[in-house]
């Protein structure tokens, strides 16, 4: 972990944490100010993914573009590239196929449930343990094998585009949805059982890393992270996007503001995940899965803004049309970005050794958020 | 609250607002140099209560600069979408990382990329750009780069 020592006057030591370290998961690079083990000062510095994908856009056609975002969050892949098809489709007005809508709230799901797999085998592997790695891979392997199957890739998948879903689903998909979902409710019980339940995760878990409501809020902090902390601010529920208002789920709120809270948050979300795809799964309507547009996409001069809830929280897809074949300007708010920026603030006054714990139920991507 | 009431209510505040039709938001149009008086009370008037701020950003209008900030009120569920311009030589604009902590991230990503000065910021300094980065900022449209960039 220790890179590179200097002292300071004070008697603080600033020690290094990545940009190459197995718990950043990715290539972020920790500054860490520490009295003792106590930590000081937190401060990321960035950049080292950064492939300027605002500025990339800003040369592609409104259906190229999409097929960028894929490598943002690159676990909730699906879900960026729903974001950036509902805000060129809200430019253009189009009315997507009940068919497609059904089928890209099913694709959003199940990448979610990818998603928290794998962070969930990754956060019991930051503190040590390494056996919940390959029971949550076992599940998640399952999904990528029927995304493969529709999708045709098993990470950046470039499913949706505007008016609808790229192909239709594969003869096999609700077959194999089924499976995955037994295969899931079969499984489940292990993770508290060996985790969840654990009297030596909890004790690294509880108490550590505390965020409060009004802190949340004002870091800017969305899913999980902010769930954590009992701020409702699930998009799906308080600006619903395609059919979300019709379904059957539950927002998880947890109020203890620790990262077990958090924890708890992403773990129960699973569940809720598979309850939205059982509604749909015996139920995806006949008819077309794309809507007809044009083969060249031109939006009106004006601005669009689009909020949807990634596994990670709040991805806002902002554009800015002069009327053009290409986006004038374009922002993507990250939620990894804003959750990220409250990490010197949990972290002020723990111990080094906490870091971990409060970093990973952070669920950061770096990818997602240096963009 | 409805647009409307919202709108009614802000210009209570401030007389002088101007207001955007057309958008998706309420959007108002503000000077820069009134902005962070009336920032701290869209944040604090209890009616309103815009305590989340869920984008902060720049666009490069060629001619000059405008920054835009989303907000959202976790009370009451209402967004506005506030607007200021600014010149292009010398762009600066006060901070509102006082009154939004997530303001101080993303003022320092606005800073980098597109050279705007946020005033009394506390710690204003590169975030995703290597250390001396020197040269054009890279979001601004006549920014070229001709080894790294692609055009099509």
């Amino acid at each position: 972990m220790v890179e590179e020592i200097s002292s300071t006057p004070a008697g603080d030591i600033i020690i290094n944490v990545g940009p190459q370290h197995p718990a950043t998961h990715g290539v972020l690079h920790l500054v860490i100010t520490i009295n003792g083990e106590t930590i000081q000062k937190v401060e990321p510095h960035l950049g080292f993914i950064h492939r300027s994908i605002e500025k990339m856009c800003e040369s592609l056609s409104y259906r190229q573009f999409i097929y960028v975002t894929s490598r943002m969050d690159y676990l909730s892949s699906h879900i960026n590239n729903h974001a950036c098809a509902l805000c060129v489709e809200k430019g253009m007005q189009v009315e997507i196929p009940s068919r497609a809508q059904v089928i890209r709230i099913l694709m959003d799901e199940l990448t979610r449930i990818a998603s928290h797999e794998l962070w969930w085998g990754a956060m019991a592997m930051d503190l040590g343990a390494f056996t919940p790695f390959f029971h949550a891979f076992r599940e998640r392997e399952a999904i990528n094998d029927i995304m493969e199957e529709t999708c045709g890739a098993r990470l950046t998948m470039n499913y949706m585009v505007p008016g609808g879903v790229m192909q239709d689903i594969h003869p096999n998909f609700q077959r194999r949805v089924k499976d995955f979902i037994a295969l899931y409710k079969s499984k489940i019980n292990e993770y508290s059982e060996m985790v969840t339940g654990n009297i030596i995760f909890q004790n690294r878990m509880k108490g550590v890393g505390f965020l409060s409501a009004a802190d949340a809020i004002s870091f800017g902090c969305t899913g999980p992270t902010a769930r954590g902390s009992g701020v409702s601010c699930d998009i799906r529920k308080l600006y619903p996007y395609e059919i979300y208002e019709q379904l059957e789920f539950d927002e998880i709120l947890e109020t203890g503001g620790d990262s077990f809270s958090r924890y708890m948050v992403r773990v129960r979300e699973m569940n809720q995940s598979v309850r939205i795809i059982e509604q749909l799964i015996d139920n995806i309507p006949e008819g077309d899965f794309q809507a007809k547009t044009k083969a060249v996409l031109k939006l009106p001069k004006g601005e669009f803004y689009q909020r949807v809830e990634t596994a990670r929280g709040e991805l806002g897809v902002y554009i800015v049309s002069e009327g053009g074949a290409t986006p004038y300007r374009i922002k993507f708010r990250s939620p990894g970005f804003s959750n990220l920026s409250a990490l010197d603030h949990m972290a002020r006054g723990s111990k080094l050794g906490d870091l971990v714990a409060m970093m990973g139920t952070l669920d950061l991507v770096i990818p997602d958020i240096d963009r | 609250m409805t647009n409307e009431i919202v709108q009614q209510k802000i210009t209570e505040l401030s007389p002088t607002i101007a207001f955007e039709e057309g958008s998706q938001w309420l959007t108002l149009q503000v000077e820069s140099a009134n902005w962070h008086m009336l920032a701290t009370q869209l944040r604090q008037q209890e009616d309103l209560c815009f305590d989340y701020l869920f984008c902060l950003t720049c666009i490069d209008w060629k001619s000059h600069l405008t920054m835009v900030y989303h907000l959202d009120s976790t009370n009451y569920r209402h967004n506005i979408v506030v607007k200021v311009k600014l010149d292009k030589t010398n762009p600066a604009i006060e901070t509102v990382s006082d009154i939004w902590k997530t303001a101080n991230f993303h003022e320092r990503e606005v800073y980098e990329m597109f050279g705007v000065n946020f005033l009394h910021h506390p710690d204003l300094r590169l975030l995703i750009l290597p250390d001396g980065w020197e040269g054009k900022k890279p979001m601004l449209k006549d920014f070229e780069d001709p080894i790294n960039m692609i055009k099509l």
